[in-house]
């Protein structure tokens, strides 16, 4: 898996940084939205929508080249648009002679470049979002905009204890790498089955010890009086640029949007 | 066509995080919708099982889950075999504290690390933590009422079941890519259940490796997963979520067509034609963008899965209350 | 059989930017005990796993005659058993025996073998009864000897041990350092616990910010207070 754990946030003062924490995750959800809604083959909305998606990253003050680096994680899944261009119907863009011909559509081109287009712009925005506002603000943000707040406070409670976790499990890792040797002219490593069950038990070992763990957190909790809800404190308070910001941007993605459907 | 296998083999990703855009905007909702009703249930039902214990059990198991993902064995040739954790945290925690723990890791890895959309989230905890946990937890519960309680069975039930689970995960995973016009079903479906049954196997043997374990040491944790309550209603709730999958592959088998959604409701035209009425009530109702077809499919599928969802609900509360009636 | 090890100029950057190490060298002669001391952050267990091949730097390692590389990496971790601080992580199966037939099967040894293994170690350490108990329950001292156990089942040259007696109570410190004294193998093993230093170990290394600065015969080291002080050590 991929973990940065270098935190996603990045400090700065820039104006996105100041806005509001739920309009951040709001604006998000609707360049997502739009991208979505956005027609395959509409090139020049996409155009349009990536000159938004930079105005964004510049005026955070992140390098672009950033942005590109970690966009990369959505690409393995493109092999499953990869058929379009041989199944979708239409006009024949080429052929290519292998298996007594294949035909590749223009139609089926322009459908899988679109779903790439898009799912790249809508990977960059969200990698826009935890850049610039930090993790706790994000949850903060969605408990304000009325998620369940015990599924927060679940949430929250991970996000404290993933890099403990991820440590133990990255010990038992090299605990495991620690012993395991070869000897010349033997064969090593065990039959799959044998490798799988201790993988079994390393998840297992490390299962009963967050069981446990959750016990002493529990516990620490009562002593602070917990009766079973988390409470917080406002992280911010909407202002007029909040709501200019978010105006603006609402206007601009509806106009991209017609724009593709009137084009 | 002769080369269709060639492509079945490579139009498979081997994890089942979808990212944003390859899901069509209204198959999108559609699973927000499913994913929050189940979300929203299970939170009240983890709340009067486990009680002021639920936000720290959940979240350290959460953050568990989350580690364990990266517990792998070198299986061939530089692949290795891996956790997802759905069955597992289902036969340990009970079914819909499982929903949880596993909603949250996916909502993390999507939010803070992007493996995973946001739009299509919904159908990425449906997948990934609703589907694979229920399938996980009956399976197992199927065989140890067969098997009886000693370990062999617990072992087999949780090894079929965390097969089952990923399975029955990627399946339901390229029917929301059919649906949205990504991948056609007559290829995406056999690509991924084929590539998942391997990666199946990688889960089976974590998922009863650390069974044993805990049975070893902690039985009374097993004990605790399995009574769980909510048995009853987690049957049905998972019997209505499979009825509608399996409808739906009903409905586009026969569909080469990428066309998804759009073509089969032109193909169903009689759907179209049974909600005119709701048209004639609301002159001039269309979505922009989205063409009267598309509507008519869209809210055939919402309306059918929400009245398998209502019945699910209504008779596993019907279930709750006769069995607490029996008792007292 | 070479039994010793030799560092040069041994440096390690962490993924995320941090050095952590900054041109380590010593070596350490067959049969000897070394001490490595310092204070937390000097790169103590950064450096231990490097010996194993865990960690890889810049810089050339040789362990038991054999040059470091990607490709002897096997028979690296069977000839050095690096012991980590926290049993608990060592400690994975769910038996004893599991635990310390692990190294021995990985090895793809007969189960004859593996047997005579699995009894020989926890011999050594003084845990034969154990053998088929569930290491979840067992104090911190005998999981400590367990997981040394686990290390020896692979009847390696070089014991690497990152803090052995940390978190012991007396009693089981004193078996321990018992168990120590008898090994007779080259060791390296880091430790604040100062008093066993002069008991077991010939020489000591000390380290501080990434590199060793003292290096020699402990009981000279160990003599110089303004030295132990300078770098956070006390007797």
């Amino acid at each position: 898996m991929h973990i940065h754990f270098t935190d996603q946030y990045h400090e700065g003062e820039s104006l996105i940084h100041r806005l509001d924490p739920r309009v951040k995750v709001i604006l998000t959800v609707t360049f997502i939205l739009t991208v979505s809604l956005t027609p395959f083959g509409a090139f020049g909305s996409y155009v349009m929508l990536f000159a938004l998606l930079m105005a964004t990253a510049v005026s955070a003050h992140m390098a672009p080249i950033y942005l590109l680096k970690r966009s990369i994680i959505a690409l393995p899944f493109a092999l499953a648009a990869i058929t379009l261009p041989f199944t979708v119907p239409g006009d024949t863009l080429a052929t290519v002679p292998i298996f007594g011909g294949i035909t590749i559509s223009q139609a089926g081109t322009i459908r899988f470049v679109s779903i790439l287009i898009k799912s790249w712009l809508s990977v960059q925005m969200a990698i826009i979002l935890v850049t610039v506002t930090p993790f706790p603000a994000v949850l903060w943000a969605l408990r304000a905009l009325r998620l369940p707040s015990p599924l927060i406070a679940i949430v929250s409670l991970m996000y404290r204890y993933l890099f403990v976790l991820y440590e133990e499990a990255t010990r038992l890792l090299r605990a495991r790498a620690a012993r395991s040797a070869t000897v010349d002219g033997v064969r090593s490593g065990g039959s799959i089955v044998w490798r799988g069950q201790v993988a079994g038990r390393m998840a297992g070992s490390l299962m009963l010890r967050s069981f446990e763990r959750s016990e002493r957190i529990y516990n620490a909790m009562l002593a602070r009086g917990y009766k079973g809800q988390l409470r917080t404190v406002a992280h911010s308070h909407l202002q007029t640029i909040d709501f200019l910001v978010g105006t603006v941007t609402v206007l601009i993605l509806l106009t991209i949007l017609l724009f593709a459907r009137i084009w | 066509m002769n080369w269709y296998p060639f492509l079945t083999g490579l139009s498979a990703p081997q994890q089942l995080h979808i990212p944003d855009g390859f899901l069509s905007a209204p198959v999108a909702i559609i699973g927000w919708v499913l994913a929050v009703l189940t979300i929203a249930y299970a939170l009240r039902q983890t709340r009067e099982q486990l009680g002021e214990r639920q936000i720290p059990l959940l979240g350290v198991l959460a953050a568990f889950i989350f580690a364990a993902q990266a517990i792998n064995f070198p299986v061939a040739g530089g692949t290795s075999g891996h956790l997802l954790g759905g069955a597992l945290a289902a036969i340990v925690l009970g079914p819909w504290a499982a929903v949880l723990v596993m909603t949250a890791v996916i909502a993390l890895q999507g939010l803070l690390f992007q493996d995973g959309g946001l739009l299509v989230m919904g159908w990425n905890i449906i997948n990934m933590g609703i589907l694979t946990a229920f399938t996980g937890y009956l399976i197992y519960l199927a065989i140890k009422r067969i098997g009886g309680s000693e370990q062999r069975s617990i072992l087999i039930g949780g090894a079929i079941g965390a097969w089952l689970s990923v399975e029955v995960g990627a399946s339901a995973t390229a029917i929301q890519l059919a649906l949205s016009g990504t991948t056609p079903l007559n290829i995406g479906l056999p690509a991924m259940f084929g590539v998942h049954a391997l990666i199946g196997i990688g889960e089976a043997l974590i998922t009863v490796g650390a069974l044993a374990l805990i049975l070893r040491s902690r039985p009374d944790l097993l004990r605790q997963g399995e009574q769980a309550g909510g048995t009853a209603s987690a049957a049905w709730v998972a019997g209505g979520l499979l009825i509608s999958l399996i409808v739906a592959i009903f409905s586009f088998a026969a569909s080469g067509s990428p066309d998804g959604l759009e073509r089969v409701a032109e193909d169903h035209g009689f759907i179209g034609s049974a909600l005119d009425p709701v048209y004639h009530i609301l002159p001039d109702y269309t979505i922009p963008f989205i063409p009267n077809e598309t509507v008519s499919g869209i809210v055939a599928v919402v309306l059918g899965t929400l009245v398998v969802f209502g019945v699910a609900m209504m008779i596993g509360r019907m279930i709750k209350t006769e069995r607490a009636e029996s008792h007292s | 059989m070479h039994h010793k090890i030799e560092v040069r100029n041994l440096e390690y950057t962490y993924p995320d930017g941090r050095k952590a190490l900054h041109g380590v060298s010593f070596s350490i002669a067959p049969g000897e005990k070394v001490a490595l001391v310092g204070p937390n952050g000097a790169g103590k267990s950064t450096l231990m796993l490097h010996l194993n091949g865990i960690l890889e730097g810049k810089g050339s390692i040789h362990v038991a005659g054999l040059e470091l590389s990607d490709k002897n990496m096997g028979q690296v971790r069977a000839a050095v058993g690096l012991v980590f601080q926290n049993p608990d992580d060592q400690l994975f199966s769910p038996t004893v025996f599991d635990d310390v037939a692990f190294g021995p099967l990985h090895m793809g040894l007969d189960e004859a073998t593996v047997r005579r293994r699995v009894q020989d170690a926890l011999a050594a350490v003084g845990m034969g009864e154990y053998i088929e108990r569930n290491s979840h329950h067992l104090s911190i001292g005998e999981k400590k000897r367990i997981a040394i156990a686990t290390v020896l089942s692979m009847q390696p040259e070089i014991l690497v041990l990152d803090e052995p007696t940390a978190g012991l109570d007396p009693r089981a410190r004193r078996q321990l350092i018992n168990l120590l004294h008898e090994l007779d193998m080259t060791m390296l093993v880091s430790t604040h616990d100062m008093p066993m230093v002069p008991e077991l170990f010939e020489r000591t290394l000390i380290m501080e910010g990434g590199k060793v600065v003292a290096a020699g015969c402990t009981c000279e080291l160990l003599a110089d207070q303004a030295l132990l002080q300078q770098h956070g050590l006390e007797l």
